[in-house]
């Protein structure tokens, strides 16, 4: 997707290769980049997904990383209903309601 | 090398925060290892009536205590005859971020305002950054929160993106970073690079802006019940929750009242671990915090930390996720009032508590927090299953496994806590300042330090360092 100047976008940088990072990690962490994603305005004229772009963050500084997306979206949500946690009012509830009697 | 390499930053370390935080800590030191606490607070803190002040302008704090009528009947009902205490919640929801963080915020922003910075950047996971976004937001500074989000799978926790979200529709630059305790170093970095306050949790600002939330449970209840409260429960993280809590009770004449710490029992996972991070179901309030926090609290990005956990703390309980998603599903269905996760930890072990209490003692809850798209239990156990952790009902103290079962009660009875002992916690704290200082031997001044800084009377401090150095 393309973005022109002025657009919300995401950008991705690896800050430290696995080689450079702090000595006292576990393993899993050990062997992979310490990565970062910040959102802004895009500075250059135009890019596409995967350029290496500005970008203008909502504190006024100017970096630099890849472009990852354009209008980045939200993607948390409520989650899917849990039919663990449906009949727990339920319960409740009823517990109360024979103390009431 | 590079000027921002690892190396080079942290070599710079000590200047970058004495230029970030405006405080020379050293002059706090007293000899080794000791340092004046009380000084520290005093002379740099604030006073309660101006913490008072300066939140009453930017409408923090003053929130409703509000009696949880329906859990202490259900409590009653679980309980031996004659038992089941009061239990009352300090809805710090209600704050306009929608934590007690915002008390924390407060007086950092207004410090930092009053120094002429131009920005604040806090390194948070939490909801302390939405709490500095908007207090940055108020008064009028730039705001940038530097946050552990992703795996290296590129995949983010629910709860932090939802955070996340929160700081940027205040105004705030967020910075996501991946698994690693190198979010210091990249922050680090940013405080060079812009000059701006650094917002820590840890500081004497952000710990006394919490002293009013204790300062006002204590005056609340006594003016609801004539009482200063038997029990408050602080859900505990990195420390500063319980120390500005007790400490305000302490002010406002609450000397007697029990301070229990909670935590959720995340005990096996490790916290910097990338393969670990996502198989969490809570960003905060664990022990993977809380634990640490408490027997080393000069972990923080602050040379001295201003919290100290094992000063205040006359308990430490630890409840399971399956019991802190059910509390807040019973907070929600029987007290119309939907909050958390996290923030229900002491909610979890309040009725633990209250179920071994007779019926006239009063158990404080003393937060809420805000809740919402991914932080709701739907959310982070929709999340979690995705994650390939098993969700079922049943018996959490027999069946819980962090990182593998998330285990949800069957009914009220199976609400318990695991009691830590806190004797062995304060063993803990001398064994790490051994280890990290390579010092085996303390001056008068140093025990001195230690034995406020455990709550262990001098005799038994000198006893529990000569146990503990011949166990190393």
């Amino acid at each position: 997707m393309a973005a022109r100047k002025g657009d919300w976008v995401q950008i991705h940088s690896t800050i430290l290769k696995p080689q450079e990072r702090s000595e006292h990690l576990p393993e899993d962490t050990k062997n992979v980049p310490f990565e970062m994603r910040v959102k802004g305005f895009l500075v250059n004229e135009s890019a596409e997904v995967g350029d290496y772009v500005e970008i203008e963050t909502l504190s006024g500084r100017k970096i630099h990383g890849k472009l990852i997306e354009v209008n980045p979206k939200y993607r948390h949500d409520f989650g899917e209903p849990v039919p663990e946690l449906l009949k727990i009012g339920i319960e409740l509830r009823k517990i109360l309601d024979e103390t009431e009697r | 090398m590079n000027n921002y390499s690892y190396q080079k930053i942290m070599e710079r370390k000590n200047e970058i925060i004495k230029k970030s935080v405006g405080i020379d800590y050293e002059k706090f030191r007293t000899g080794g290892i000791a340092f004046d606490y009380e000084k520290m607070m005093q002379e740099v803190g604030y006073s309660i009536e101006e913490v008072r002040k300066i939140q009453d302008e930017v409408s923090v704090g003053r929130t409703p205590l509000v009696e949880l009528k329906n859990i202490t009947r259900l409590v009653r009902k679980i309980s031996k005859p004659g038992k089941g205490a009061r239990i009352f919640l300090k809805d710090e929801a209600c704050n306009p971020s929608g934590s007690f963080k915002d008390r924390r915020a407060s007086l950092s922003v207004f410090h930092a305002k009053k120094n002429g910075y131009e920005g604040v950047i806090a390194a948070t996971s939490g909801n302390y950054g939405a709490a500095v976004a908007s207090q940055a937001a108020k008064r009028f500074l730039k705001c940038i929160i530097v946050q552990e989000t992703f795996d290296s799978q590129g995949i983010g926790q629910p709860e932090i993106l939802e955070k996340g979200r929160a700081c940027e529709a205040y105004g705030a630059e967020v910075i996501q970073l991946s698994v690693g305790p190198e979010l210091f170093y990249y922050s680090l970095v940013l405080l060079e690079q812009t000059g701006y306050f650094n917002a820590s949790l840890y500081t004497p600002f952000a710990i006394a802006g919490i002293e009013t939330l204790g300062y006002e449970i204590a005056e609340q209840m006594w003016e609801k019940e004539g009482k200063f409260p038997d029990v408050v429960v602080v859900t505990h993280a990195g420390g500063g929750n319980i120390t500005g809590t007790a400490r305000g009770l302490i002010k406002a004449g609450a000397k007697n009242t029990e301070i229990v710490a909670a935590s959720v029992d995340l005990r096996g996972l490790h916290m910097a671990s990338d393969s670990d991070f996502n198989r969490k179901s809570f960003t905060t309030g664990h022990t993977g915090f809380g634990v640490p926090f408490a027997v080393f609290p000069d972990r923080s990005d602050v040379p001295i930390n201003a919290a100290r956990p094992l000063r205040y703390m006359d308990r430490y309980v630890l409840v399971t996720q399956g019991e802190v998603f059910y509390v807040t599903e019973m907070l929600a269905q029987l007290e119309g009032m939907q909050r958390g996760p996290a923030g229900n930890t002491s909610l979890a072990a309040a009725i633990a508590i209250a179920k071994e209490l007779e019926e006239d003692k009063i158990v404080v809850v003393q937060e809420t927090e805000y809740t919402g798209a991914g932080k709701l239990p739907s959310a982070q156990l929709t999340f979690a299953r995705k994650m390939g952790i098993e969700i079922k009902r049943g018996d959490p103290l027999k069946e819980d496994k962090p990182g593998e079962r998330i285990v949800i009660p069957e009914n009220p009875s199976q609400i318990e806590f695991i009691e830590l002992n806190l004797f062995d916690l304060k063993k803990s704290y001398i064994k790490e300042i051994m280890k990290r200082n390579n010092k085996y031997k303390f001056s008068e001044v140093e025990i001195k330090f230690i034995s406020e800084d455990i709550r262990l009377p001098i005799s038994e401090t000198i006893e529990l360092i000569k146990i503990t150095k011949e166990e190393i």
